[in-house]
């Protein structure tokens, strides 16, 4: 009786979470996947027909391959410039002492905390040509720059919303490290430079791996910042998907790209994890 | 004039001196001790002199130069810091070969000298191990190597027993003092443990709320400490209070025998005698008859516990196979009267 009972607890355990993760995750991933193999009419709507013509059609098209090429360029490159802010801003966050170091952890978790449709906005309005910077650089004698409506705004704003999930593992994993570590490469004849780079750098590389890795994936599945920032023409893979649904209402097409656009994400950030791995193993097994 | 001299050197957080008017001079080869509780400034000092603490004041010089104000990366000094500070991320010999690198030695002689310094602590074989596969004594010879491969003018150690267990330790302790007379490497070394500083300096300094109070050979220290706080410090020690009567000692009443002079009649006086210059005789042959109130088997001695008219009194007598008297047995204490020391005591508050 008792051990009946011992073997069935963690399955009642586990048993809420894994109903929820299937009717909220699998199920729907599901059915996403065998929508995309239905056929579509423009006339008749969705048809009871096995196609692979949406996929063909996705692969073969430049302006699809184009919006793929994007969302994964702006999506690095935003993971890139986290890295480059967030890894000395943790540093320099580490070396801080209470009440300031709390304060600037909210500082920095502070876009958390707002819509991000508000803060969205709040950027448009900067960005705008009559907005906040471009009075700026008026004023200083430059003429309008276009900004809002490019890549560089959505940038901008992902930068902005995501530097919190970089500058937090590079955090966590600066606090592990013994400040004398970094004393002892200064008494080995080491610059302050070369101590960060040779002795402190290697590390928290891993906390800037998992980092980029968060930044990465929110990053190239972003759908406000974009949508809101980007405009109407500037399309990344998220906004493809709500527009063919919404517009088009080609859903098995919306279908494809969202379960390509997985599958791509997927594949990056495995094989990502397989390098943070196989460094994690070398550095610090 | 030292190697390494330490003149007026302070340093003050807000109000609280951490390290107040510090003069110190550590000749070349010497193996000096800051001894002291936590918080006595010791660790402070230590800084300082590695560069990693701005002082307030003073002047720090190594061979004549004045380095106070010196970048830790340009002082050269080797230090092995209490949590040992390895690099994880590197090997032994990637750890020991650090500094070398820093100075821009050439790969051949660096893996020369790496390889050499190893041998010198024993730990050839681990050279590609990671510290995290070592034991506490291993990583501890490793931050040894790694300080001394630079061939330091002077070596700091913070503490750097502090995190061994009993036994190591104390094989570390000797350990230690073998790596440094066979390079002869000055040597300042930062404890709270007396037994560690007695036994293996040249000198010990003794720290004090910021403040050195005694600097002697360790013998002297033990023999003639100069505060109240070091005789209890280092070593154990009996301490009562009594006056000066009729040209002798008197506590509550009973006088014991003393070589000291010079004392005033009624003067206030305190004494102090070490327990292992204490005896146990059968009763009635001794000074001052007692009974055994404890009795501590430690191995080596014996610890007693024993109540006579004047006080209590700890003893220790070495062990020597028989069994001593019992708790509760009569006894008569009896030491030699030079070994029982006499100062005036201080009158509380007149002094500040």
């Amino acid at each position: 009786m008792s051990s009946a009972r011992a073997t069935s607890t963690p399955w009642l355990l586990v048993g809420p979470g894994a109903l929820f993760f299937l009717a909220l995750v699998i199920l729907p991933l599901v059915l996403t996947v065998i929508l995309s193999f239905h056929a579509f009419d423009h006339s008749t709507g969705i048809k009871n027909e096995f196609t692979l013509a949406h996929y063909a059609a996705v692969l073969s098209d430049d302006y699809y391959l184009g919006i793929f090429w994007r969302t994964l360029r702006l999506a690095a490159l935003t993971t890139l410039i986290c890295a480059l802010i967030g890894a000395p801003e943790a540093y320099i966050l580490s070396r801080m002492r209470d009440p300031w170091r709390s304060v600037f952890l909210l500082v920095i978790i502070g876009p958390l905390l707002v819509s991000v449709v508000v803060r969205a906005f709040g950027w448009s309005m900067l960005l705008g040509s009559a907005g906040l910077v471009n009075q700026a650089l008026q004023a200083l004698g430059f003429g309008p720059a276009r900004l809002l409506y490019t890549e560089t705004a959505i940038v901008i704003a992902l930068v902005h919303v995501m530097l919190p999930f970089m500058v937090i593992p590079v955090w966590t994993a600066l606090q592990k490290l013994d400040p004398a570590v970094e004393a002892a490469a200064w008494s080995l004849g080491a610059s302050h430079f070369t101590a960060l780079r040779r002795v402190v750098l290697p590390q928290v590389s891993l906390g800037m791996l998992s980092g980029s890795l968060i930044v990465f994936g929110l990053s190239a599945s972003a759908f406000a910042i974009p949508g809101l920032l980007g405009g109407r023409r500037l399309k990344m893979a998220a906004t493809l998907v709500y527009d063919e649904y919404m517009h088009e209402l080609n859903w098995p097409l919306g279908a494809t790209i969202a379960i390509i656009v997985l599958a791509a994400n997927l594949l990056i950030m495995l094989a990502y994890n397989r390098v943070i791995e196989t460094r994690a193993r070398k550095a610090l097994g | 004039m030292g190697f390494l001299t330490l003149e007026k050197l302070s340093k003050i957080y807000g109000d609280l001196a951490a390290v107040q008017d510090v003069d110190l001079a550590v000749d070349k080869g010497e193996f000096v001790s800051l001894l002291g509780p936590s918080g006595c400034g010791k660790t402070t000092t230590l800084q300082m002199i590695a560069g990693l603490v701005e002082p307030s004041a003073g002047t720090i010089r190594l061979d004549g130069r004045d380095i106070t104000r010196q970048k830790p990366n340009h002082r050269g000094l080797g230090i092995v810091f209490q949590s040992y500070a390895l690099f994880p991320h590197m090997t032994v010999a990637q750890n020991v070969s650090f500094g070398l690198e820093m100075r821009k030695v050439g790969k051949a002689e660096r893996d020369e000298r790496v390889k050499t310094m190893l041998g010198l602590v024993h730990l050839a074989r681990f050279a590609e191990r990671y510290p995290r596969q070592l034991s506490g004594g291993q990583r501890q010879r490793v931050a040894i190597a790694r300080a001394l491969v630079i061939q330091p003018p002077v070596l700091l150690l913070d503490e750097p027993l502090s995190n061994l267990d009993a036994k190591l330790r104390e094989e570390m302790q000797f350990e230690l003092r073998r790596i440094q007379q066979s390079v002869g490497t000055t040597t300042i070394m930062v404890t709270h443990d007396q037994a560690e500083a007695l036994s293996i300096s040249d000198r010990v300094v003794v720290m004090e709320q910021g403040r050195m109070t005694q600097i002697d050979a360790p013998y002297r220290l033990y023999e003639s400490p100069a505060t109240p706080f070091i005789s209890s410090f280092v070593g154990k020690m009996n301490r009562l209070e009594g006056v000066w009567g009729k040209g002798a000692a008197e506590v509550a009443g009973v006088t014991l025998p003393t070589e000291a002079v010079g004392f005033t009649e009624g003067q206030a006086i305190a004494l102090s005698i070490r327990p292992e210059k204490l005896a146990l005789r059968p009763q009635g042959q001794g000074r001052l008859d007692g009974t055994i109130l404890h009795r501590f088997f430690l191995g080596s001695y014996w610890l007693f516990t024993v109540a006579t008219p004047a006080g209590a009194f700890s003893v220790s007598v070495p062990n020597d196979g028989d069994e001593p008297a019992r708790q509760g047995a009569a006894v008569s204490l009896d030491w030699a009267p030079a070994s029982l020391r006499v100062e005036a005591l201080a009158v509380r508050g007149a002094a500040a």
